[in-house]
């Protein structure tokens, strides 16, 4: 019987099985930040050892900087502390850290791809959970806690028991205003929060095919959001030209071999999955979500749902409450307070493109906060050669520096309690974006469009008028 | 890390379901360097008025002086969202050896074995059992014969458990201490072209 892509790359990497328990698994890659990785150091120095293969191991300052003035000294002192920290444990082991200040510094899931650190085949870690967003180029990518951080820094290899396999299959052709966000958030829609915990997810079909990498790492960031291990996409042409020529990819001679390789991750015909589920990209319309996990999300035009028997009615009502929202309602034309365009999910280049087409020669609309963070460095500095950070200017959109920002709102970039910001980020949990925050999921230009109405939006409706006014001036 | 083997307790109910990381310990607690402390900070955002930690919320279990004990009985998916290890310091800090649940997100699962937390599945049914149980009854947890009971009914359940990781919590092991005497092992596969 065939192999399936997670198949093929597992086997290349189990170095010994032990009896009735889990994989000794190697690890080709490991990414670290400042919040999750100060207790491992410190429990290597405990056992006195050193880490065992630095090279592989890249680190950034992400979670808990500021994104404005991040020139200046953190102001906040346990954040500082943290960031300083994590500069004296990499020098100490000799990991490349690319800090505040570092023309390579963002989102550590948004620069592993960018510079090229991300390759197909491979297995990659990090203490955090969107770890899944690197599987886009065909690698098994999984999010991991302190304690795992610590086993990879000992021996670059972590325990693991091998997960149950699904794919997730979307064919078809999406609709204008509809993007990789609104696949991603209409599965979770569909399979539910924990719809794929205890599996690694494939995606695969030809809506899936027919994205970029930008969009398909939107999709596979947010399978962690199902509870899926990971998720992941088989590379194609689309995958080795936007690798080709980036800092860490292989270059020169290793290029072909490199490729050769890669030309061989995909799952074959009769390969078996544990689970299968197949959408038609027809169906799926912009999304937003009216609850307080990621699964509870409707097509922005139709009504929040009402609860079907006891059980869902007592997790609605509570989500509902904290919402401010009532079962049945439509959101549309909800007033909205902050808009977030950010995150790992969808602070790309190609984010802040479609958002800035979208503005240009739009404002944002009286009462809104506009809030713009670049994943990195590197797409700050494009953005702005492009002058995209002029288009965001006039139309009131403050565009700050790149870290995760609102999405966790561990630094200063907090929503107020019981405001309500339309956020391009991945959760919406419970003062996830602070203490009584109240979060609204969706893809960028859904989120552009309440930030330029300053209430809840169909953006396709806006869509149409551009084309028509467009029409009326040919 | 203590060797675990029978953990018998009053439980604290928890019944809302698919609790994240995020309450389990929010990310504003997340800033320190060490392991300690999490405990006072554990379900901060449920247990306190907003940011006022001298206000406890009457209506949450942890607040209720009838509910005590060790183990930690909560609603379907616990643990999903964030793999913030934070989440399973602040329980384990706070005193808890074992947490109960019909379904747990996969990440939290690992770090709450990591740090010597038991997670032990149940059944939809079994889970609805130890709810209706009063404040002062007894969960038992044996590890080594991989059951839960509750004495008072005499109703009992097994669960599942890695055999390697059981073999760990019941002697205290700790998954370094085998990845390290596996490095030989690990130069040699470093070496084979792949
Ligand atoms: S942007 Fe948000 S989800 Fe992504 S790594 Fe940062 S905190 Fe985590």
């Amino acid at each position: 019987m065939g192999k399936t892509l997670f198949e093929k790359i597992w086997e290349h990497h189990v170095v010994k099985e032990i009896p009735g328990g889990p994989a000794v698994l190697y690890i080709d890659r490991h990414f670290i930040h400042e919040v999750t990785s100060p207790q491992a150091f410190t429990g290597l120095q405990k056992r006195g050892i050193p880490v065992f293969r630095p090279a592989q191991t890249i680190a950034t300052a992400d979670h808990n900087v500021p994104t404005l003035n991040q020139h200046l000294p953190i102001k906040e002192e346990l954040s500082r502390l943290q960031v300083e920290v994590l500069h004296t444990n990499c020098a100490a082991q000799g990991i490349a850290l690319y800090g505040l200040g570092h023309p390579f510094q963002g989102i550590v899931h948004v620069i592993g791809p960018e510079l090229g650190v991300t390759q197909p085949g491979m297995t990659i870690v990090c203490g955090d959970s969107h770890t899944s967003t690197h599987g886009a180029f065909g690698s098994i990518a999984f999010g991991i806690g302190t304690s795992e951080v610590e086993m990879v820094f000992a021996s670059q290899c972590l325990l693991q028991s091998k997960p149950k396999l699904m794919r997730i299959s979307v064919d078809g052709e999406l609709s204008e205003g509809v993007s990789s966000k609104d696949i991603v958030l209409y599965i979770l829609s569909q399979i539910t929060a924990a719809g794929a915990t205890g599996y690694a997810v494939e995606f695969a079909g030809s809506a899936i095919r027919s994205l970029s990498m930008e969009a398909r790492m939107t999709i596979c960031n947010m399978s962690i959001e199902m509870g899926a291990r990971c998720g992941m996409i088989a590379p194609d042409e689309t995958t080795f030209s936007y690798i080709k020529g980036r800092q860490f990819a292989p270059g020169g001679e290793a290029w072909e071999p490199a490729l050769a390789k890669w030309k061989k991750l995909f799952s074959d015909d009769d390969a078996a999955f544990d689970k299968e589920y197949t959408f038609r990209a027809e169906d799926i319309e912009p999304m937003i979500t009216w609850g307080t996990n990621p699964g509870m999300g409707i097509a922005v035009n139709a009504p929040i749902p009402v609860p079907n028997g006891t059980e869902e009615k007592t997790a609605f009502e509570k989500s509902l409450a904290y919402m401010g929202f009532e079962a049945g309602e439509s959101l549309l034309g909800k007033k909205v307070d902050y808009v977030f365009i950010g995150s790992c999910t969808n602070s790309r280049l190609e984010d802040l493109r479609l958002v800035a087409e979208f503005v240009k020669g739009k404002k944002k609309a009286d009462g809104v906060e506009v809030w713009i963070v670049p994943g990195s460095r590197k797409v700050e500095a494009q953005a702005r050669a492009e002058g995209i950070d002029k288009i965001f200017e006039k139309a009131g959109f403050q565009l700050r520096q790149p870290g995760c920002s609102a999405c966790l709102g561990m630094n200063e970039d907090k929503i107020p309690a019981g405001k309500y910001c339309v956020s391009t980020s991945n959760r919406n949990f419970e003062g996830r974006q602070g203490a009584g925050a109240r979060t609204l999921l969706a893809s960028p230009l859904t989120a552009a469009a309440a930030a330029v109405t300053g209430v809840i939006t169909d953006v396709r409706t806006l869509l149409t008028q551009k084309t028509e006014t467009a029409e009326a001036f040919a | 890390m203590n060797p675990v083997k029978i953990i018998q307790s009053r439980f604290v109910p928890l019944p809302a379901e698919n609790v994240d990381t995020d309450q389990i310990i929010p990310a504003r607690f997340l800033k320190a360097t060490t392991r300690d402390g999490f405990g006072k900070n554990l379900f901060r955002d449920w247990r306190y008025e907003n940011n006022d930690d001298t206000k406890p919320k009457a209506g949450f279990p942890l607040n209720n002086p009838a509910y005590s004990g060790e183990i930690l009985v909560a609603g379907k998916n616990f643990g999903c969202g964030s793999s913030r290890e934070h989440a399973a310091w602040a329980l384990q800090d706070y005193g808890f050896k074992a947490v109960v649940s019909s379904f747990y997100a996969d990440i939290f699962r690992n770090n709450a074995l990591n740090n010597g937390v038991l997670p032990v599945q149940v059944s939809d049914a079994f889970l609805q059992e130890i709810f209706a149980q009063g404040a002062d009854t007894e969960l038992v947890i044996d590890l080594e014969a991989q059951t839960i009971s509750i004495p008072a009914t005499g109703k009992s359940e097994s669960f599942d458990i890695n055999s390697y990781k059981k073999t760990c919590l019941l002697n205290g092991y700790d998954d370094i201490d085998y990845l390290l005497s596996m490095l030989p092992e690990v130069e040699a596969f470093e070496k084979q072209p792949r």
